[in-house]
This record gives structure tokens, sequence and C-alpha cells, in this order.
């Protein structure tokens, strides 16, 4: 089963993002909130309509992974039908082709066929057919991918002119630095289950590593830290553990102390979002 | 209003597909031919001073030989434009960006379909046309029903479509590709199967050709059409490449219509529900 009891509140007017590795469900998930996949049982609901219901769409986008259309077609002609079958009118279709264009870098190509089109040009076109609509929700798939740094940026500068403009954004990304400077939110994905979520605006509650280096470090104390951790590892470069939350620090100290220990430092780390992907997901499963 | 979006689309899309231009090319080149052989025919008869009657017997049976290979032609090409129309956007994943646009999967099916009967119309048209247009102007010739003829040869023509279609909502583009070509080609046999026995009187070779256009009845629909479009003499020839010993009945054409709709209901069924 890809994906099951999956739920998930996403607040509108933030970008969301949806992380996991490879055959955890990631794509299945987005698939089944666009009614491109049936549910093998249940049902899937996005903005409180079935995602079989054709009327909600109108207030979705969704840029494909690996975004592929009709090659014959000019990038004004691409924008231009998918906004007469989101039922637009010709005559917004004549403000909104022009601007999105501007928007995604690709005015002086809006002549060119897409067979002309490199990788990075396909993947910008794409996104503005995603949001020729003006869609209240965009879910997007790997967006950035095949994208150069300056895409890349364009990209994440028009993810957050959506924010800005009061859409949600469902962004599912391999590229966690992309995640980590863009998302909101983030939720993470495992065997087709939510296993956690993380809110990367606010902090005080983030799981934090600490590195401790210091002698007389017994199998008891080590042991003891279960309690406010979510893994330790002892090598030759030290003791490492993640705790729950910073405010247990101070207990951490004194317990090491306490079981007699000498410690020469304790490094408290913010996790970066690729150290809480290790943690959730194991070290031994790829990206 | 998302059919004729997608009927557009599509009509526009098939018409920049190379195998209709070259099936349109091959139409003309067979034209010109066809109308250099019946513009020499028709000086030999006048040299030879034939009688009216055996000349509008020759030159209709000459124009049966242009419509079987129009209807040839307007088959391939019908099945080779539309095979992967279907397969090949849900391999490539292109139609994810039209499915989940605000349009019924029925209507993005349906739009698809509506384009190549436009681009189908479109092409027989033209080649049926100048048949019609070399019997008349060189040959002096207007065949029985022509109407009626090119009506039943685009029924043929949409009820493959329908069942590439169908096919294409299952299966990948080469398999699609083989089994319609398949069909068609087992339809053909069986009418052969069933002209050879009502010659021999062979009830039960009749039979199995019945049998193989109740499988797929795009080649019963040609013999009606040439039968309706052959002069009375002919018609009444006891064996010949058009000849129609067994023509199939109205009913069958019947059938055949009942079969191109049973077949568009399933693929927009199919289509609707499966994943993508």
């Amino acid at each position: 089963m890809a994906v099951r009891n999956l739920s998930l509140s996403v607040r509108a007017g933030e970008i969301f993002g949806f992380l996991g590795p490879n055959g955890a469900g990631k794509s299945t998930a987005i698939k089944m909130l666009l009614g491109l996949v049936k549910p093998s049982g249940g049902r899937a609901v996005v903005l409180g309509a079935s995602s079989n219901d054709v009327s909600v769409r109108r207030k979705i986008g969704f840029l494909p992974e690996d975004f592929r259309f009709y090659e014959w077609l000019s990038a004004a002609e691409l924008l231009n039908l998918h906004g007469r079958l989101c039922g637009m009118e010709a005559a917004r279709l004549r403000e909104r082709v022009p601007a999105l264009l501007d928007m995604v870098g690709l005015t002086p190509h809006r002549d060119k066929h897409l067979r002309e089109f490199s990788k990075g040009m396909l993947q910008r076109i794409g996104l503005a057919q995603a949001l020729i609509h003006a869609p209240e929700l965009i879910f997007l798939d790997e967006p950035t991918s095949g994208l150069d740094p300056m895409g890349r940026r364009l990209v994440r500068d028009v993810i957050r002119a959506q924010r800005e403009r009061g859409a949600t954004v469902f962004l599912n990304s391999h590229l966690l630095s992309e995640v980590e400077v863009t998302c909101d939110q983030v939720a993470f994905i495992k065997d087709g289950e939510v296993v956690a979520t993380r809110d990367l605006r606010t902090h005080p509650d983030d799981e934090v590593r600490v590195v401790v280096r210091a002698r007389k470090l017994s199998q008891e104390a080590i042991a003891g830290l279960t309690k406010w951790t979510t893994s330790s590892r002892l090598d030759d470069e030290g003791l490492s553990f993640v705790t729950r939350s910073p405010s247990d620090l101070p207990d951490i100290l004194r317990h090491l102390i306490a079981a007699g220990a000498d410690v020469y430092e304790f490094t408290p780390e913010r996790l970066s979002l690729e150290d809480m992907f290790m943690t959730i997901m194991g070290e031994d499963r790829g990206l | 209003m998302g059919v004729w979006i997608m009927a557009g689309v599509t009509f526009r899309e098939a018409a920049r597909k190379k195998i209709l231009w070259t099936a349109l090319l091959a139409g003309l080149a067979f034209l010109a031919l066809f109308g250099t052989g019946v513009h020499f025919q028709v000086k030999d008869f006048n040299t030879l001073s034939i009688p009216p009657f055996v000349r509008y017997q020759a030159i209709t049976g000459i124009l049966q030989v242009g419509f079987y290979a129009v209807d040839l032609l307007a088959v391939v090409m019908t099945i080779l434009t539309s095979v992967d129309t279907i397969s090949g956007e849900i391999s490539s994943g292109t139609i994810h960006a039209i499915a989940t646009k605000p349009i019924g999967r029925w209507q993005v099916l349906i739009g698809k379909w509506v384009g190549f009967v436009g681009m189908v119309a479109a092409y027989l048209t033209v080649m049926f046309g100048g048949v019609i247009a070399v019997g008349y102007w060189i040959g002096g010739v207007i065949s029985q029903n022509p109407i009626r003829g090119m009506l039943l040869i685009f029924l043929e023509c949409i009820l493959v479509l329908t069942v590439t279609f169908l096919f294409g909502t299952w299966c990948s583009t080469l398999t699609n590709g083989v089994l319609v070509l398949g069909l068609h080609g087992l339809a053909f046999i069986g009418g052969w199967i069933e002209q050879i026995g009502g010659f021999t009187h062979s009830q039960r070779l009749v039979t199995v050709g019945v049998v193989s256009s109740l499988i797929m009845p795009s080649e019963s629909v040609w013999r009606r059409a040439t039968f309706e479009m052959q002069s009375p003499i002919t018609r009444s020839l006891p064996f010949g490449p058009f000849s129609n010993i067994s023509a199939p009945s109205l009913a069958m054409i019947g059938y055949a219509g009942a079969y191109l709709l049973v077949a568009l209901a399933i693929a927009i069924h199919h289509f609707a529900h499966r994943d993508l």
C-alpha cells in the first residue's frame, strides 16, 4: 500500500513541504489529492471536497514532476490552452499570459515551440501553467528539478509571491536546502504514513543535536539519556545525541556530571532539515 | 466547452503528424495514378468504340478499386495517427497536466475522439471526393449511392478509431497497435471466408465469417459500402474481389453502430476510473 491514513492540516497561505525518501508515497499522495490515482479504500478530500470533484480543481494548480506537454505548442499557446481548460475568458487570458511569461522569465521565448525548450525552461513554463488561473492551492512536484541556481531562485521567488497573494503551496521536493529556505511547515512521510511534522518558522521546541566530549562516560550514563533523547551515538569523535527540546539541556548536563563524567565540551547545534530528515528516516534510507 | 477545446488541440495535433501527411501524399499520388489509368482506359474505349453499357460497367468496376485503396489508406492512417493519443500521453505523463484541470476525464477522451473524427472526415472527403471526381470528369461515370458509400467508409474508420481508443485506455501504444491491426485483419480474413462460403454454398464457412464480423465488424461495413456503390450487374456477379455473394445486412450495419457506441462507452468508463 503506497499511502495509508494520510491526514495533513495545511493552513491557508502557507508553504508546506512534503518530504520522504524515494518510494515513501509522496507523489502517490499528491496524485490521490488531485484525483489522478484512486484510493484502494476510503476517500481523498481536498479543500473540503472529494478529489474526484471536478469543480474543486478550479481552485487547484498542479506542476507534475518532469512536466511534459505537446512540444509543437508555443509557450504562449500552452498557457492559453491551459487557461481555457480552466474556464478563463479570452480577455483575462490576454492580460494573464504575458504577466505569467514575465513572472517565469520566458517573455523572450513566448512564440518558441516547446520542442526547442531546455529542461529548465520546460519547468518554468510548467510552473506558469499551474498558476494560470491564480489557484488557491498549488501542488508543485519537484519544481526545481533540472533548474540552475538562477532558476531555483526564480522558482523560490514565484512560490513566495503566491504566498503573498494568499495562496497555499504544497511543495514536494528532494532538495532539502530549497525546502528549508522556502517552506513554513514540513511533513515527513515514510512507508505511506506521516511520521512527523515540523514548523520551520518557530524554533523553541525544535530538536537539538548535542556533541559531548567527556571522559569517564559510563554505559549507565549513556543509557540514562534516553528519557530526553530521540537518538544517541558514541564513537571516536565522542558522544552525540538529539534531544526532544532545548529546555532539557541543563538536566542532561547535570545527569552526565552526576554519573561521574568529566565533561570538556557540551555543544548544542540546531538541527538542519537534513539532520531532521536523517534522524526521522534513519540514515540507511537514501533520498 | 472542455470537449471542444480538447477536440481543437487534438485536431491540430493530428494534423501535425507526419503519418497523416504521408497518407495524404500517398493518396494524392494514388489519385494521380488512378486518374491517369481511367483517362487511358476511356481513350481506349473511344478508339475501340466500346458500347456505353460496357464502358459504364468497366469504369464503375475501376472506381471500386479506387474506393478500396481509399478505404485501406483511411483505415491505416486512422489507426497509426490515433494509436498513441491515449496510451502515449499516459506513459509520458502529458495527461497529468490535462486531467487535473477542471474538466471531466470523459471530456478529455471525447474531445480527443471528436478531434480525430474531424481529421478522418477531412481526409476521407479529400480522398473519396478525388475518386468520385476522377470517375465523373475523366470517366463520365458516377458510382451508385456515393454518399451512402462514403458514410459507410466513414463509419468503418470511426469504428476502428473507437476500438483504438478503447485499447489505448488499457494497453501500451505498441500492444494497442498490434491488437487493432490484428482485429481488423481478422475481420478482413473473416469477410473473405464468408464470401468463399457463399460461393461454395458452405453454411459453416459463412457462419465463421459472420462470427468474425461480430468480433470486429469493420470489414462488414466496407463490404456493405461496396455493395451500395456497385452497379446492379456487378452486384449479381457470382465471385470477384468486390462481389458480395453474402452482402452484409443493414442489421449488421446497425450492429457496427451499436458496437462503436458500446466501445466508446467502455473506453470512457475505463479512462475515467483508471489511475493515471
